[in-house]
């Protein structure tokens, strides 16, 4: 469906002060998720117990914020009771939705908790409008996170198509695969996004020296190499430097990350309901920054500035490295 | 016990028609296999080559008594895309759905979910089976056991491990063949013909790692199934699926008939798999629970 309103700006939250950072920089609503295997930011020191997640829900709520809960990893076979449990919490808790991409978990909430309403994580990798109107008959899913393969153009046609409002990925770090179907990380390193919320495990990274500098690995499989006294960088699988034919380099991706921020007006055309940026394992700090710098940006679309004048608005938001509106722009395919 | 059969999955690469129908009519006539997938599922670009062939591929199949299965694509984007997916759907024959796209088309008639779908547990094969699943292909990540948990709560539904071959392993909206030959999508040049069994990528200290396939990034190591049939029985495990590759698939599809009638035991068979010119090692780490990149078995 095509959203005329004001854009929602929705915001990582991977611990409670950062929740509370988010709404107070002036976020719409915040997505969190438990501490366990339920989200696919399943990260040591991050996200929330079910008492943290139900004080942030009233604090984002006396703020006039609401709160997203993602429970987007895939039920473990022979065990889904944590994801149902996660779910059940997440409704108890009064959260503003559920963000989920397994038909089980999905199917579970539809159920046993047709008051809460639904969002299609972009695990689910639903792009086609057959598909999100699958998603949509089955669970009554009343938004879907786009997957990051869409141009701004075909989120415009897809938007004619759909009865359930989009959200789109506007500022973080950017897959390059389709999510919710990478398998690389298990397959190098045992563990995944899909199977336990989590992509190149930090346990299985190790930086070795040798003569020709550092290698930077990942369960033994180099990802990249950097001279000697240059900073090494974590050894994402997707953003490594491999050698294919006679070439080496960057073969999926540059280490670039998302910034589609000159883009929100033209998000706004092709009628984005809401607009997100990644990142719950970031710091307070960051969160602060970012969300401030957006919630500037998207009041400036709305009050009709143009690309230009919000560009300025987000100069300052880089992260040192470089930047790409990834697949929004028909080049980057 | 249950016999356990043979599939042939879809193939990966892109063949020109010629080689697919050489290739196709000899798996009709030399091989023994129950099931062979047809039809392209990594890039609709390449479908206006190889839609020509595919009728007289299914024939011949049909005739040599293989049960034919329309696969369909695991990413649809545009527009021609989708309404072949619909298209294909609309068959008597037996339908693969890789992408959720397809299952409003093909609900209430039966289907096969390809490995490209994600069932990772019985509660989602429970209710794709009341959509009319009646094949299961699951992710190639889960292990053995945990396909036998999910199979064995779901006993109407016959479940397919992926036994032989590079593994699907990631999709992308960029393709890669043409960003390594510094081109776009959009005017690729089917460069990904040239490399039959995907182009090899290894890391910059030249470990073999993955294969690029145009959108598709698959393990450069050849995943191999090998267990003994009462294992797989064991855990209601009823085909086996062979990823079609450049190497002699006829003497692969015989190898895995010897081991699922037990006149060759997993060791003999990797043998013999091993002698062949396979584009990469075998590995079957992740049926038993481990990296896919790893071996587990005995050598």
């Amino acid at each position: 469906m095509t959203t005329s309103g004001r854009m929602e700006l929705v915001c990582p939250a991977g611990t409670p002060s950062a929740l509370r950072a988010a709404v107070q920089a002036g976020a719409d609503s915040i997505y969190c998720g438990f501490r366990d295997e339920t989200n696919a930011r399943n990260f040591p020191g991050l996200n929330f117990s079910p008492q943290e997640l139900a004080e942030g829900i009233r604090f984002a709520h006396a703020h006039g914020s609401k709160v997203l809960v993602a429970i987007n990893t895939f039920a473990r076979a022979g065990d889904t009771d944590p994801w149902r449990h996660a779910a059940d919490t997440a409704a108890a808790c009064g959260a503003d939705a559920v963000i989920a991409a397994d038909i089980a978990v999905l199917d579970h909430m539809a159920t046993q908790h047709p008051g809460t309403r639904l969002h299609l994580s972009v695990q689910a990798a639903a792009a086609t409008p057959e598909s999100i109107g699958f998603y949509a008959d089955a669970f009554n899913v009343r938004r879907v996170v786009l997957p990051r393969v869409l141009s701004v153009q075909e989120i415009a046609a897809l938007n004619r198509l759909i009865k359930v409002e989009t959200e789109a990925f506007v500022f973080g770090g950017l897959c390059v695969m389709i999510e919710g179907r990478c398998y690389l990380s298990s397959y190098a390193a045992g563990r995944s996004p899909n199977l336990n919320g989590v992509c190149s495990p930090p346990e299985m990274v190790s930086y070795d020296e040798d003569r020709e500098g550092t290698a930077a690995r990942l369960a033994g499989f180099t990802i990249d190499r950097y001279a000697p006294g240059e900073p090494a960088g974590y050894p994402t699988l997707c953003k490594g430097r491999f050698k294919a034919g006679d070439k080496a380099g960057y073969l999926f991706e540059d280490p670039v990350s998302l910034n589609a921020g000159s883009m929100i007006v033209a998000f706004k055309a092709a009628g984005v309901t809401a607009l997100k940026i990644e990142g719950r394992q970031r710091g307070k700090g960051y969160v602060t920054e970012v969300v401030r710098a957006f919630r500037k940006a998207v009041d400036a679309a709305e009050q009709g500035h143009d690309a230009t004048e919000i560009d300025n608005i987000l100069a300052g938001l880089s992260e040192g490295g470089r930047q790409t509106t990834g697949a929004y722009r028909k080049i980057w395919r | 016990m249950a016999r356990v059969a043979l599939t042939l999955g879809p193939l990966f690469f892109h063949w020109p028609a010629e080689r697919l129908r050489n290739f196709y009519f000899r798996i009709a006539d030399e091989t023994s296999l129950e099931r062979v997938h047809v039809g392209e599922v990594v890039c609709g670009k390449r479908m206006p080559f190889s839609d020509p062939v595919w009728p007289e591929i299914i024939e011949r199949l049909e005739r040599g008594g293989k049960e034919v299965v329309l696969s369909t694509l695991a990413a649809p984007a545009t527009v021609r895309e989708r309404k072949a997916i619909a298209e294909l759907c609309a068959d008597g024959r037996l339908v693969e759905i890789n992408d959720i796209t397809a299952l409003p088309a093909r609900s209430g008639r039966p289907f096969v979910t390809g490995p490209f779908l994600n069932v990772y547990n019985e509660a989602t094969a429970r209710f794709l089976a009341r959509h009319g699943a009646a094949t299961i292909c699951p992710p190639v990540e889960l292990s053995l056991d945990t396909v036998g948990t999910i199979a064995g709560a779901c006993p109407e539904v016959g479940f397919e491990l992926f036994a032989f071959g590079r593994l699907p392993l990631a999709l992308s909206g960029r393709c890669y063949h043409a960003r390594l030959h510094g081109l776009h999508k959009d005017s690729c040049q089917f460069t990904c013909e040239q490399d039959p069994d995907g182009l090899a990528v290894d890391t910059l200290d030249d470990q073999p790692f993955l294969a690029i396939n145009g959108v598709q990034t698959l393990s450069a190591q050849i995943h191999s199934l090998l267990v003994e049939p009462a294992e797989l029985a064991a855990r209601n495990i009823r085909r086996l699926r062979l990823s079609p590759h450049g190497c002699d698939m006829v003497e692969v599809a015989r190898t895995y008939r010897d081991l699922v009638e037990e006149r060759q035991d997993p060791e003999g068979a990797r043998f013999v798999l091993s002698c062949l010119e396979l584009p990469g090692t075998l590995v079957d780490g992740y049926a038993h629970g481990l990296a896919g990149s790893q071996l587990a078995a005995r050598a």
